[in-house]
């Protein structure tokens, strides 16, 4: 018996093993772009198949080749778990051979991507991500941090607050890398301006209900709630906010708002909130011609992270076509001495630790009766510049920097 | 030599040679961490009897320890695997004590509460890294020797951990030990009028289940570098059990089988599902590579209703009825 | 401020209380679970997946029909309780004959189905779905601020149980389900059709998880993955109380509640773990359960 369960069972699998394998693309005349992002959970409204037609138009606007290579992306849905992230990543980069990785959403992941894409020498592009380690305790030669961090809008957002009277603080944070950061980064920011943290509750990612943590916010007597969250976490805790009346003693801070919550939302519900954002579709000309073409596709407007998407291939296939090659070394030192000048950001610049550096804008979300029509949502209040928001080369973690 | 040892000679011989047959040597590494994993489960479902519904803590915890124990403490990879083990042992214990104690159904249900007990605990404890999991574990060298970093060099260690982990399940079952095991599987209230401690056994069993599990799960943290909350949840308890059961319960080869198939179907769903949608039209099955779930769900119902013994299983029964003689029906 | 135990007082009793409102959601979801087990000696792994198909039938009604919540928390059990019917009918009755654990893995194999089907169409992040109209709004308590749906949650479930654990202890349709439980063949020899009786509990205990899905959909996300982590939670309920009987599940689902609320003030991180802990404690003092009977 065994032998021919044996040898049944070897034939199968290596008929598989090899079909699997011969199945695998080999081509280094394509330049490859991978995008691994966040397609049905939490985040997939902020960034998730928008993000992926971004990208696409990106590439169809700069031809759809470089000097006769074609241009190819692919994509992955990471569903918020790193290990599944850095699989694919893996797999992608050994097997598919990838020029270029591209995060989306999910900090924890992007992390894990940073750390393979430096071990593999090749351009990582983290877009929808927001902790502040991939440029600073985790930098590598190889990461660009394109469109926002914790610590902008930690800055932004945390200074307007404690400046307008809100002092002592209780943070409702999402338990994961993202979440910790902000927190962190946020924290800072208050109490280097004399404010009091109060206390946290760590609920997990994609929690349903969040009432008992909100009751113990609640109980601690602080003026802010933080809500170092995002995405389908931040919805869900400022309706159960509503639910409980929490807002009758505390006023809630989103530290990190998509224009695609206050949709969710609604207005009526969020109104007056003030927060930081990196770009918003209605600010120019060039922005809302962008967002019209975006808007014919995915038939809503546009994130930031979905513009930051376009962007950072835009300038990824830029670099390409000006050195003449995909070479990662080659293509992150053109990154690093050329200004970022399109529709996303104007003057922006891509540092040495891997920071895009660029304007920051403080947010207002209209009253019901200021708003001409959906999506039409956001007051811009101030300009943050670049260099007062984001952390500075003299405050930097990053072993690259050189002090 | 005869025909059953040639066989497995021939299969030796098939994995070393697999990377120079161009494959992915980190599928084919995946594939046997699992093959590992579900042999280990076999062990206690097809050779005891006992339904684990929370082996994935075992997994889990493993990856954890050893990734935590190379990547802070330093230790070495040898020693780091070996602890992880060895933490995964020391779950066994407390898990197979407690779960002992009901039989069957509430058993199962038994494992797997205390391994959701589990998974919350690493959910929050600091040194998991929770949602974000333990990364870039370092491979560190075998041995002091042996570069690890360089996939083919982890291959041939994964391959030698796989066969051993094989060799032990496999001289498990054929002593005396195993037909106690099979004994209990097969009628408990006789095997104890025959004045064996069954509950020692069972818990023998488990430990021994858990231990390999463990190593299991030290092995797939070495390869990708890191241990995640999904080694740890229930759904990688029920793969592992469909692996079996595809595979088939009761059989030695029966799990190899079935953890392959179950790799494969997870990569290439996607594709699959790719395939239908150009063939049909239908926008839908597109979106059916990104759910591996309900392709398990489906295999694994249609599995218990008519596939029971496995692949493997209802191999072995169609060979008896070819050659004449009556097979036991499961 | 009034405090007990270093707790000020309105966080105690509002955790108390939302340990009742989740304690009412294992109180139904073991019942059904107790029911089912009783009669057919199956574990309904799918039962956290039905749950999830009520809220989600709730809120399909909502938005494809405009069917308000109240015509939903009529309907939407009794369709999860034809297609548990159909369940019974098609699939689960093959595997009476057979080990036990079958039927478990059976349901396992349908709970990822169900989740996987509705994560592909709906994706993760769940559907929103409004209180009605009646329950809005809170009442204030004075020591804190209770929803008036929670509230109408907490009562809706313990009349719900109670009139379960009515009919099955105190009336003879009860009768005839107990004495099937204990004795089918006897049963079956007086004439009753005990298939028939089976597929019939079958529908109703999972009837009651839908019932349970509709109660929760305004309240959590309605997402596909609502019923897993609850289902796990339920399981450990009905170890501690003991599969044998109906008052002892809804008893302990409540209480588990209940000291679920508490461990969040007092001790928060172990929270989630405490029902495990307390698992496995009953286990090693008392492996019947709390109001079992060793079978």
């Amino acid at each position: 018996m065994k032998l021919r369960t044996l040898s049944a069972s070897l034939m199968l699998a290596g008929f598989g093993l090899v079909s699997h394998s011969a199945l695998a693309n080999i081509s280094d005349d394509v330049i490859r772009i991978g995008f691994i992002t966040d397609m049905a959970s939490v985040y997939s409204d902020i960034d998730g198949p928008g993000g992926i037609e971004a990208a696409r138009m990106a590439i169809a606007d700069a031809g759809g080749e470089i000097n006769g290579k074609k241009i190819e992306l692919i994509f992955a849905d990471h569903q918020n778990k790193a290990d599944v992230a850095a699989a694919k990543a893996r797999e992608w980069f050994d097997q598919q051979k990838i020029d270029m990785l591209m995060g989306g959403t999910n900090s924890g992941v992007n992390l894990a991507l940073a750390g393979i894409a430096a071990e593999k020498k090749k351009v990582f592009m983290a877009v929808g991500a927001a902790a502040s380690d991939l440029t600073g305790a985790q930098c590598s030669p190889y990461t660009a941090h394109w469109a926002y961090d914790t610590v902008a809008l930690a800055r932004g957002t945390g200074s307007a607050i404690v400046k307008a009277g809100g002092k002592s603080w209780y943070f409702l944070t999402a338990d994961y890398a993202f979440g910790h950061a902000l927190e962190r980064d946020t924290a800072n920011v208050v109490k280097a301006a004399g404010g009091e943290i109060k206390g946290q509750v760590r609920a997990p990612l994609n929690s349903s209900d969040f009432s008992s943590f909100l009751l113990q916010a609640q109980s601690s007597k602080a003026q802010i709630l933080g809500l170092a969250n995002a995405g389908g976490d931040t919805i869900n805790s400022i309706k159960a906010a509503n639910e409980f009346g929490i807002g009758k003693t505390m006023k809630l801070a989103g530290l990190l708002i998509f224009i695609n919550d206050i949709h969710s939302l609604g207005l009526n519900v969020t109104q007056g909130m003030q927060f930081t954002d990196g770009w918003y579709w209605d600010q120019n000309d060039e922005t809302r011609a962008w967002s019209a073409k975006f808007e014919a596709k995915v038939k809503r407007k546009p994130s930031m992270v979905q513009a930051g998407d376009y962007s950072a291939v835009s300038n990824y296939l830029k670099a390409v076509k000006a050195t003449g090659t995909d070479d990662s070394d080659t293509v992150m030192k053109w990154l690093k001495s050329n200004k970022v000048n399109d529709m996303f950001a104007k003057n922006g610049y891509l540092r040495e630790d891997g920071r895009m550096v660029h304007d920051m804008f403080l947010m207002e979300v209209k009253k019901p009766s200021e708003s001409k029509g959906p999506w039409d949502y956001y007051k811009q209040l101030a300009v943050l510049p670049g260099e007062e928001v984001f952390t500075t080369l003299a405050e930097s973690t990053c072993k690259l920097i050189k002090k | 030599m005869n025909r059953q040892a040639f066989g497995y000679v021939l299969f030796v011989v098939f994995l070393a040679a697999i990377p120079m047959l161009g494959i992915y040597p980190i599928f084919a590494m995946k594939i046997m961490c699992y093959a590992l994993f579900a042999c280990a489960f076999n062990l206690l479902l097809g050779f005891t009897g006992l339904l684990s519904f929370g082996h994935a803590a075992f997994l889990g915890s493993a990856a954890y320890a050893s990734g935590h124990a190379i990547k802070v403490w330093g230790l070495s990879t040898e020693l780091g695997i070996l602890y992880g083990v060895a933490i995964a042992g020391a779950l066994g214990v407390v898990m197979g004590a407690l779960a002992i104690r009901r039989s069957g159904i509430y058993f199962a249900m038994i494992t797997m509460a205390l391994s959701q007990m589990v998974y919350f605990y690493f959910l929050q404890a600091k040194f998991t890294g929770g949602e974000d999991g333990l990364q870039g574990v370092p491979r560190g060298t075998l041995f002091g020797m042996i570069d690890l970093k360089n996939d083919l060099n982890l291959y041939y260690l994964v391959m030698a951990i796989f066969i051993l982990g094989y060799f032990i399940i496999w001289r498990t079952v054929h002593s005396p030990f195993g037909q106690v095991l099979k004994a209990i599987r097969e009628n408990e209230p006789r095997a104890i009028s025959l004045g064996y401690d069954v509950e020692r056994f069972k818990l023998l069993a488990f430990v021994l289940s858990a231990l390999l599990a463990g190593l299991a799960g030290s092995t797939k943290m070495l390869i990708f570098v890191s241990a995640t909350l999904s080694d740890a949840t229930w759904q990688m308890s029920g793969l592992v059990i469909l692996m079996t059961l595809i595979g088939g319960m009761g059989t030695l080869v029966g799990p190899v089988l079935g953890a392959f198939i179950v790799v494969l179907l997870e990569n290439k769903v996607g594709d699959f599902g790719a395939a239908l949608a150009k063939l049909t039209g239908v926008e839908w099955f597109q979106r059916l590579g990104e759910s591996v779930t309900i392709v398990i769900g489906l295999i694994f119902v249609i599995c218990v209703l008519s596939f029971r013994r496995g692949l493997v299983g209802e191999f072995n029964a169609w060979i008896e009825k070819r050659k004449g003689t009556a097979t036991n029906v499961t | 401020m009034i405090t007990i135990f270093g707790i000020p007082l309105q966080a105690f009793l509002g955790q108390l209380l939302l340990g009742l409102v989740n304690g009412s959601f294992y109180a139904i979801l073991s019942l059904g679970l107790a029911v089912i087990f009783g009669l057919l000696n199956v574990i309904n792994f799918a039962h956290g997946a039905l749950y999830m198909f009520g809220a989600f039938l709730a809120w399909m009604g909502l938005s494809y029909f405009d069917l308000n919540y109240w015509v939903m928390l009529a309907i939407a059990p009794l369709i999860v309780g034809v297609f548990g019917i159909f369940i019974e009918r098609c699939l689960l009755k093959h595997l009476y004959k057979l080990d036990h654990l079958y039927g478990l893995l059976l349901t396992f194999g349908i709970t990822l189905l169900m989740e996987g089907l509705f994560r592909s169409f709906y994706g993760v992040s769940g559907q929103p779905y409004s209180t009605p109209e009646a329950l809005r709004g809170a009442t204030n308590l004075g020591f804190m601020v209770l929803p008036n749906y929670r509230a109408w949650v907490v009562v809706a479930s313990v009349v719900v149980c109670l009139l379960t654990w009515f009919v099955i202890e105190r009336t003879r349709l009860g009768a005839l389900l107990r004495a099937g439980t204990e004795n089918p063949r006897l049963v079956e020899a007086f004439g009753v059709n005990v298939p028939l009786m089976v597929t019939l509990t079958y529908g109703f205990g999972v009837a009651l998880a839908g019932f349970a899905g509709v109660l929760a959909a305004p309240i959590l996300q309605i997402s596909p993955l609502m019923g897993s982590n609850l289902i796990v939670v339920v399981f450990a309920v009905v170890v501690i109380g003991g599969m044998g009987s109906i008052l002892g599940a809804i008893v302990t689902g409540l209480g588990l509640g209940v000291i679920e609320g508490l461990t969040k003030v007092f001790w928060p991180e172990a929270s989630s773990t405490v029902v495990f802990i307390i698992m496995a404690i009953v286990l090693l003092l008392r492996p019947a359960g709390l109001f079992g009977k060793e079978k």
